[in-house]
């Protein structure tokens, strides 16, 4: 067992994933509490440019595996490759961002080599050694954990949980990984495509009322496009109101969908899920009217409202346009 | 083709949480409990998969006695079997510890395919089903938000959620271990006629010993992960709180964006 901090950065067309820096951010933070040394991991194709860029943080050596059978990620690729060089210098934590990338990998990685694994971690504490939080129930509530017996531990952290800048500065050496194995691609990339087509740009919308589950169906729309049309804000979505087919795919926004920062943002019934969040995080003045006070999404609101949004968004609306015509 | 579907049985999203006294996980007592939202949509998938190209569904859930009401919904929906590993061993684990009685079951079902969902709505590993593929040596897909299956071929294709709005279409190689998103399709009701013949069918239990396991490896005693406390995050102090009756409270709140935040 080695006092090691490896952190594994993503990247994709030749740049590096901001969630690359948030997670060697992470692994300082770790080296801050237990000691031990942080060591970035990069592997791919071509990615000479990228472990230069990584060797300016601060981190004690980047170790890269270039192979023609990483040009693209895949799982089996990454596991291969991965899991012999963990197993043979048995690092004592391995980080990752926890991306739609990390999260399908990772898991697998931590099994292949035996290590206990701990999802979406957003802060570290100190409960005799090392502790996790991370949110359970949608972000609802949040949970601390710890790991038992020997070994690696593999980490995930969420995005935003730590900051990018974090990742200090540094001139590191770039080496090739010791022990590394094999990539054993196990699937075969057929294309890569848009997602749906964005016909509705919501990322430069000055206002935005936006619907979640807590409208309760698709004839229950009523109260959002009204107070949509008092204000001339556009409408947006949680992903299960686009999920249930309540609002077209192209009016979600979060993590699979647009990413918006408008002045004004009303979240009506949305319980604030991290993948939510982190797609309206930017707007200036968030309100927030949920029935339930312990939602998440009060976290990052200016201002909130406990209440039923049928009774809520009406008089909202009604206000709105009285103000207007009181000018 | 046969397709295993893993389904957990979740508190409902909507339901109103309480910390349970121990501190340790919510309180179970009158909380609604659902089939998880994304393994809702697995078993979608896995029933039309089956109605185009033949074969059978078996769903399979990991829970106490409670988590035999989601298996008797699955059953309602038109899956033809169910795997209940009920025994208090199984029980507790983290994601590799659940994953491993899982792979075992899956065995146990002969299936050639496993669909489940992305994540879970109560701990939201949502690595269950990759650390399943692990062990049963399978390739994997999370976050799909298509199947189709090559017939003859022996293979899918997949389309996978990518961040920044882009998706990848693969090709894997069944079996495999296929995790849906939620929205790939949209999930049907159970009928009448579908909820008197669940009561039929068969709905087996079983232990670690049926399973050829070590109780030492599965469940809390198989785990790595101890939650040592669950709390409400230190959420809403950013937030000014308003309530009250409607009217007024609306009144206060265009007070206080027009001229505080200035935003209207």
């Amino acid at each position: 067992m080695s006092n090691e901090i490896w952190v594994l950065l993503q990247h994709r067309d030749g740049a590096l994933h901001r969630g690359s820096r948030e997670a060697i951010a992470a692994a300082r933070a770790i080296a801050g509490r237990n000691g031990g040394e942080v060591v970035a991991v990069l592997i791919g194709k071509g990615i000479a440019d990228l472990a230069t860029t990584a060797a300016t943080y601060d981190v004690a050596r980047v170790c890269t595996v270039e192979h023609d059978a990483l040009a693209d990620y895949t799982p089996g690729g990454y596991v291969g490759v991965l899991s012999a060089a963990i197993l043979a210098a048995a690092p004592a934590f391995v980080v990752a961002p926890h991306t739609y990338q990390s999260v399908e990998y990772v898991p697998r990685l931590a099994q292949a080599v035996d290590a206990a694994l701990v999802p979406e971690v957003v802060a570290f504490e100190d409960r005799d050694g090392l502790a996790y939080r991370r949110p359970i129930m949608g972000g609802k509530l949040q949970a601390v954990v710890r790991t038992r017996g020997e070994g690696t531990v593999v980490l995930t952290v969420q995005s935003g949980a730590f900051s990018a800048d974090d990742a200090g500065s540094g001139s590191a050496e770039v080496v090739a990984l010791a022990d590394a194995g094999e990539p054993a691609v196990d699937r075969e990339i057929v294309g890569v495509e848009q997602a749906a087509e964005d016909t509705v740009d919501l990322s430069s919308a000055d206002v935005i009322v936006a619907a979640g589950r807590g409208v309760g169906g698709e004839d229950k729309m009523g109260p959002i496009t009204a107070l949509a049309a008092a204000l001339g804000a556009d409408i947006g979505a949680s992903r299960p109101v686009i999920d249930s087919g309540w609002l077209p795919r192209d009016r979600q926004i979060g993590s699979s969908g647009q990413t918006v920062a408008p002045k004004l943002y009303i979240a009506a019934g949305i319980s604030g899920a991290i993948q939510h969040l982190v797609g309206m995080k930017g707007a200036t003045c968030v309100v927030a009217i949920n029935k339930d006070r312990n939602a998440p999404i009060f976290s990052v609101a200016r201002y909130g409202v406990i209440g039923d949004l049928h009774e809520v968004l009406p008089a909202l609306t009604t206000a709105i346009e009285e103000a207007k015509a009181a000018g | 083709m046969r397709i295993a579907v893993c389904i957990k049985q979740v508190p409902d999203t909507e339901a109103r949480l309480r910390v349970a006294k121990d501190g340790r996980w919510v309180d179970e007592e009158d909380l609604p409990f659902v089939i998880n939202e994304s393994d809702n949509y697995a078993l979608e998938e896995a029933l039309k998969i089956t109605e185009e190209h033949g074969g059978e569904v078996v769903a399979i859930c990991l829970g106490p006695g409670r988590a035999q009401e989601a298996l008797r919904k699955a059953l309602a929906l038109g899956v033809a079997s169910a795997v209940h590993l009920a025994d208090d061993a199984f029980t507790g684990g983290d994601a590799v510890a659940t994953a491993r009685a899982l792979a075992a079951a899956v065995r146990h079902t002969e299936a050639d395919l496993v669909i489940t969902g992305s994540q879970s709505d109560d701990v939201g590993y949502g690595s269950t089903g990759s650390i399943l593929a692990g062990h049963l040596g399978w390739p994997h897909a999370w976050l799909v938000m298509g199947v189709e299956i090559e017939d003859g071929a022996g293979s899918a294709v997949v389309v996978r959620e990518m961040e920044a709005g882009m998706n990848e279409r693969l090709r894997i190689a069944l079996p495999a271990v296929i995790e849906v998103q939620a929205g790939i399709n949209h999930p049907r009701y159970a009928s009448l006629r579908g909820i008197m013949k669940a009561k039929r069918k068969p709905l087996e239990s079983l232990g670690p010993a049926d399973l050829e396991l070590d109780p030492s490896t599965v469940g809390a005693a198989g785990s790595r992960l101890e939650i040592l406390e669950v709390a409400f995050p230190s959420s809403g102090e950013s937030a000014e709180i308003l309530e009250g009756e409607a009217t007024e409270v609306a009144k206060s709140l265009v007070e206080k964006l027009r001229n505080e935040a200035r935003v209207l």
